[in-house]
Order: structure tokens, then sequence, then C-alpha cells
């Protein structure tokens, strides 16, 4: 599974990590996160992010 | 009865901030001619106070505040930027005003929360959304990492006044309070110097910001920042300026910055900028860091091409201002630049390479392995020098 980085703050989903404050369970794939889920740092949207 | 004034900017908009003549170091960014905390008071009928001032001039915003309306008939706050020197003094204002609501972007409201301890509930506004104060009306635009993730602009149209926050600002304290009665080198400076060292790393997003700000008709009449001077002339000229320094765009000149501890280093730099002075139209320009500050640094490589970088090898290391500069570029982002690491040394000589490292990392573009010189860089070594500017100039070209 593939890492992405936030275009907005430099912030890396790392999909073993997950995102806990989001609800998002280790082991998420991106492509499987929520359409309405934000980058945790800097709240921009998934559309912000781009493969590592 | 104080003699601060509230300073009118716009048919319902006033000035209220204060001006900061003395400070110099604001968080490792020298800001040699002070600075200024802007805050802004609307007339409507809802009154609307826009952002407040570092925690020490609360007076100074209240008095001025008081020259037009008692405090406490402020029923909206609106903070655009929840960074200390805008936000300071927010708590104590709203423990006085007790406005009917404080008003931020959903980060802001997460911000402010954790840094001011504030048991005030704050109302998060949306990217594009409307804000009546009944007879006029204030509209939200996001800014997001302009330069901290809670950044917002508010814009009211019916007098076209962007209150951009610390967008289109610099660090200038003045008795002026409009853009074109200051000295235009000085304000092209300041405003450089601003976006070097604080705008710098966001270029991408404000070119963004600056497409859509177009696109959606946005004219703005005033850009009022919450620093130095207010924009009410030539807005094109700041916009203009934003867009050119975002775009990263690059003119023949070399930033050679290095640090010396007998001369031999000093003497290498110096053959370096003979090579590449020696091209006409290239501009070499040396900042030896025992003279130069960190952010004079990053305005002067704000448009050049290449960056060079000298160290004696101390301790097999850099010499400790060189790590310190080279740790805050990195952090500022600087794009399409060429570069070059050089350095004598006595016996190990360890700061040459470690200095190409940095660079590499820097993402530039590392143009020959480093040139260093033992104890004394001898003719060879300084012919070396000069040719390696020489090629510098030509890249430049």
């Amino acid at each position: 599974m593939k890492k992405y980085v936030c275009d907005v703050c430099g912030y890396t989903y790392d999909p073993k990590k997950g995102d806990a404050k989001g609800g998002i369970a280790p082991g998420t794939a991106f492509e499987d996160l929520p359409e309405n889920w934000i980058c945790p740092i800097c709240g921009a949207d998934k559309d912000s992010f781009q493969p590592a | 009865m104080s003699g601060y004034q509230a300073l009118k900017i716009s048919d319902s908009v006033y000035w209220v901030g204060a001006v900061d003549w003395n400070i110099r170091d604001f968080h490792g960014y020298l800001t040699k001619r002070g600075s200024s905390y802007n805050a802004y008071l609307i007339i409507a009928d809802k009154i609307t106070l826009i952002d407040t001032v570092k925690a020490p001039f609360i007076e100074e915003m209240f008095a001025r505040i008081s020259s037009v309306v008692a405090p406490d008939k402020i029923d909206y706050i609106i903070s655009n930027h929840s960074e200390i020197d805008h936000t300071g003094a927010l708590k104590e204002t709203i423990r006085r005003v007790n406005p009917e609501k404080v008003f931020a972007s959903k980060m802001g409201v997460a911000t402010l929360s954790d840094l001011l301890s504030l048991e005030y509930p704050l109302t998060a506004v949306a990217d594009g959304e409307t804000l009546s104060l009944g007879n006029k009306e204030l509209v939200f635009i996001e800014t997001k990492m302009l330069h901290w993730p809670d950044s917002m602009f508010s814009y009211l149209p019916c007098e076209k006044v962007l209150f951009s926050q610390d967008a289109f600002g610099m660090h200038l304290a003045s008795s002026f309070l409009f853009a074109d009665e200051i000295e235009p080198a000085i304000l092209e400076y300041e405003a450089a110097t601003y976006y070097a060292n604080i705008l710098l790393p966001y270029s991408p997003l404000v070119l963004k910001l600056l497409d859509r700000v177009t696109k959606m008709g946005l004219v703005a009449h005033v850009i009022a920042p919450d620093h130095g001077p207010i924009w009410r002339k030539n807005l094109n000229m700041v916009l203009e300026k934003y867009r050119y320094w975002a775009s990263q765009n690059v003119h023949p000149k070399a930033v050679i910055v290095y640090d010396t501890m007998w001369g031999s280093t000093e003497t290498m730099a110096r053959h370096i900028a003979l090579g590449i002075s020696d091209t006409s139209g290239c501009e070499a320009r040396l900042l030896r860091l025992d003279a130069v500050h960190r952010s004079e640094v990053a305005y002067e490589l704000l448009g050049a091409g290449a960056l060079v970088v000298g160290s004696a090898t101390l301790n097999n290391n850099v010499l400790p201002r060189i790590a310190d500069v080279m740790t805050y570029l990195k952090g500022l982002r600087p794009l399409n630049k060429i570069g070059q690491a050089f350095g004598s040394y006595g016996w190990s000589g360890e700061a040459p390479q470690n200095i190409q490292q940095m660079l590499v990392e820097m993402k530039v573009a590392v143009l020959d392995d480093p040139i260093t010189a033992k104890h004394k860089p001898a003719e060879d070594i300084l012919e070396a020098c000069v040719l390696t500017g020489k090629k510098i100039a030509q890249k430049l070209k």
C-alpha cells in the first residue's frame, strides 16, 4: 500500500499507521479513506494528496 | 486620556492596531525596521473586530478602539490567523468586550482552543461562507498553510477591502499607515524579505490562491494585512510581485554564503565571486555569516539562481553558523537553484562534503564535487575557484 503526501502541509499518510485522530484504522489504504477524510495536520481535503 | 486614535482606511473600516518600533528578533527573523500588529474595526450594525495584537500591545489597541466606539459595543470578533502576534490579546479582549460571537476557520477554532485555553465557544466558518453584519456582509476565504493551517482571508465586498492576515504584509514600523506613503525601495525590500522568510515554502499555494482570487472575480481596492502598511494604490504591483516571487523564477545572481576561520575559505569565496562577475550581467553576492543574518541570506536568495556555500572544517564538521543557515534555508524550500560547496581545512576536512550533502537534500542541483584547500588555497585551487565561478555564471545566463 502506497504512502500519500499532503500538498498543503507536507504530512504523509502512512496506510500502515492509519489516522487514529480521524478514526482511520491501521492498514487502511489511501484509496479506501472516506471522501470526506481530511488531513489531520492542516485540514486539506483528500484531493490535496499525491502519491509519495 | 490616551492619545492613540483609530485611523480610517475606508468608509466604515478603521485601523486599531499597534506599532512595535523596537522588535528586532521575530522568531529568528531579523526585523531591522520593527513591525506592527494590525487589527481592524468595521462599523456596521454588528460592530466587528478583525484580529487583535500581540499581548503587550492590548492597551494601545483598546485606546484606538475607544476613540471610535466603546469596546463593549463590539458584537463580533474574527480571527483570520491564530499566531500569537495576532491572538496574544484575544483572550483578554473577549473578556473585556464580551462579544456575541467569535469566528475563525475550522482549523483556527482548533488552534485557538489549544493556544489560548479558551472557555469561550468559538464559531467555525467555512470557505466561501458569508457572514451578515446587518447592513453589510463579510466573506471568508480559507488560505490553508498561508502560512498556518488556520489562515483565512476576510473580504468586505461593499467597500472592497480584503483583510489578508499575514499575506501581503511586512515587518515595517512606520507612522505612515499606507504603503503609498512609504519610500518604494524600502517597501519592496521589506515585502520581499517577508516573502522570502515567511511565505516562500508555500509558493505553490500562493500561485493557486492568486488564480483562485482572480477566478472569483474578487477585486480589492484596499488590502489590509496584519503587519506593516495597508495597500490602497497600485494593488496590481503587490499582486504581481507575489506572483513573481511565488513562481521562483531565477535571474543571473549567485549567492555565496560562507564562514571562515583564518581567512582561507574567505579567499576561496572571493575567487569564486571573481569568476562569476567576470561574466557580464551576472551578479555575485558575498555573505559572510559573522556579518550577515540568516534572514538577510533568505532575502538575497529570493530570485537568485545559484547557492554557493563554503565552510572551514571545525572539529570534523561545518562551522556552526553554516549549520544554522542551512537548516533555515532547507525549511524555506527554495526551488530552481544550482549549487556548489567549498572550503578549506587543516587535517580531516569534512565540512565541504557535509555542505554538499545538505545541498543535495535541499534539491539544489550541485555542479561539481566540492572545491577544497588544505590550510591555504594554492594558486591552482584559486584558479579552480575562478573557473567554477565562471561555470556558474555560464549556467545562469
